[in-house]
């Protein structure tokens, strides 16, 4: 664990979706001060906050309720700062340079991540399921991480080199490709297709406190 | 059987979901991830365009928004294949819709049509008085309706994945839903003030399963996501419901019947995530025109009270 940095402040971005979980979850982490629900600009642009991350909930929605909040610039400041931030499903489309399979008239986007993603890759509710994905990047990698995909968006395209694959999951009917990447790191960026926050395996959440203070110390 | 809440619904390390069946995990899951969210009531594919661009989280695909079929009366059914899979083409968004309570073959034709969440609905006309559907058996997820935390725990208990309050529908009457809030969240406390011994004698009481009685008191909350329901009509309405616990709002009448739709449920979904944001709620809740018309619920006999069906 490393704790070389003070205790973060983690913020979760609760415009809507399953904030409340991922709050949960940081908040019983070493290496955490306090979690905090983000609903304003001020609440992002606060200096003290460490970190961000997006939860899963409905992209669009919550795309549709920052723009008329007024934190889709502070959103995309805060993620151009460097500060470590992390996006789930929802949050994953979110922080995409080009997302596909969007809602009529297309979505806003806060980017940053040079990914393309498409929304809903997997179908409708009767498609989703629960994983075993392989990710060395966790501890205890030699145990699989239960990968909850709930109408999951994909990662299409990495579009520039400094984008890490951290984890891939078997596409129905081609389980000898190498499966479609559903985990990316990009430097302070995090992002992942699946819910660790729906469950009850904190590898992802420390592996991203870990991250959090390596970005906060370096800078 | 047993029963493992979603994970991290609240703060406690739950610590013993290692039984937890994926196919739950995914039906809870999704209800999980429209928290803080508002469904809208929906009867064709440029309502849900509306809905969509509004910010609703889902959409619930009828033919009659409660309200006519208040009015109108006769046998209500679910809605026409056809209207469905026209509303799951135009949006992203997921796409709910109504069976009849009990009937199975309802939700099978549903499932194949691959609507997203089935509410199995006492806004429908009853097609089963004793038995709902066994809900387990889907691979779709389920929401029902309850009053209390009996009939809510006896649906979790059938495989529910999200539970909604009943209110009365159709009426843009708040006050039953207030009522339903208040009645299971006070339930809820008291459980968790109950010794062992006691929660044994309520669970007989309520008519509920003793495991899942055990698991309210120890969460605090019910063990899946709990939406209101059942006569919101205005923001204040919403963020009302939101302040008194629930997890997110379902919006039937009270958006479509009234003056300008997209403008007040606009103003809806900025009131249910800025809920204890008094200033929000004062600006969005501005000149909205006309609200649906609403209906006095003391009138209401028995039998035109949609509550009443289904225990």
């Amino acid at each position: 664990m490393t704790t070389e940095t003070k205790p973060l402040r983690i913020g979760v971005l609760a415009l809507q979706g399953a904030f409340a979980e991922h709050q949960h979850v940081l908040a019983r982490l070493p290496g955490v001060e306090s979690t905090v629900q983000v609903r304003t600009a001020a609440a992002i642009e606060d200096p003290t906050l460490d970190a961000l991350v997006l939860p899963g909930g409905e992209s669009t929605t919550m795309a549709l309720i920052a723009e008329r909040s007024g934190l889709m610039d502070p959103l995309r400041a805060f993620v151009k700062s460097g500060k470590p931030v992390w996006g789930t499903c929802a949050g994953m489309i979110l922080l995409s340079n080009t997302a596909h399979a969007t809602k009529a008239g297309g979505q806003n986007l806060i980017g940053g991540l040079a990914v393309t993603v498409k929304r809903n890759a997997f179908g409708a509710q009767v498609d989703s399921f629960v994983a075993d994905l392989s990710i060395p990047t966790l501890i205890n990698p030699e145990t699989p991480f239960p990968g909850v995909f709930i109408r999951a968006p994909i990662i299409e395209s990495v579009d520039e080199k400094e984008v890490e694959v951290l984890a891939r999951v078997p596409r129905k009917g081609e389980e000898n490709s190498e499966g479609s990447i559903v985990a990316v790191r990009q430097g302070h960026i995090l992002a992942t297709a699946f819910h660790p926050e729906l469950t009850e395996d904190d590898r992802f959440h420390r592996y991203f406190v870990d991250m959090a203070h390596q970005v906060i110390k370096q800078k | 059987m047993a029963f493992s809440a979603p994970s991290n619904l609240v703060a406690q390390t739950n610590g013993t979901s290692s039984g937890l069946k994926s196919e739950f995990v995914v039906k809870a899951g999704l209800a999980q991830n429209l928290k803080g969210g508002v469904i809208m009531d929906v009867i064709n594919a440029e309502q849900a365009r509306i809905a969509e661009e509004a910010g609703a989280c889902a959409v619930m695909a009828l033919e009659r928004v409660p309200a006519d079929i208040r009015r109108d009366g006769g046998v209500s059914r679910m809605s026409d294949p056809r209207m469905i899979k026209e509303i799951i083409a135009a949006v992203t968004i997921p796409v709910m819709a109504k069976v009849r309570i009990g009937h199975f073959v309802e939700a099978q034709i549903l499932e194949h049509l691959n609507v997203d969440y089935i509410d199995e609905s006492e806004v429908l006309t009853m097609a089963d008085e004793q038995h709902h559907i066994d809900k387990s058996k889907f691979k779709v997820p389920f929401v029902c309706g309850a009053k209390n935390l009996g009939e809510a725990l006896r649906r979790i208990n059938e495989g529910a994945g999200m539970i909604r309050t009943k209110g009365e529908a159709g009426t843009g009457n708040v006050v039953e839903a207030v009522r339903h809030a208040r009645q299971l969240m006070g339930e809820i406390r008291k459980v968790q003030a109950m010794a062992e011994e006691e929660l044994y004698v309520y669970a007989k009481d309520i008519q509920a399963p003793f495991h899942l009685v055990k698991e309210v008191a120890k969460l605090g909350r019910l063990p899946v996501v709990n939406f209101a329901a059942g006569g919101v009509a205005t923001p204040a309405d919403a963020a009302l419901m939101m302040q008194l616990g629930m997890d997110g709002v379902f919006v039937g009448s009270g958006i479509f019947k009234s003056g300008d739709p997209a403008k007040r449920a606009r103003a809806i979904v900025q009131a249910v995530t800025h809920f204890q944001d008094a200033s929000v709620l004062a600006s969005v809740s501005e000149d909205l025109g006309e609200p649906m018309v609403g209906l006095g619920c003391d009138h209401l006999l028995d039998s035109e009270r949609f509550a009443n069906r289904g225990n």
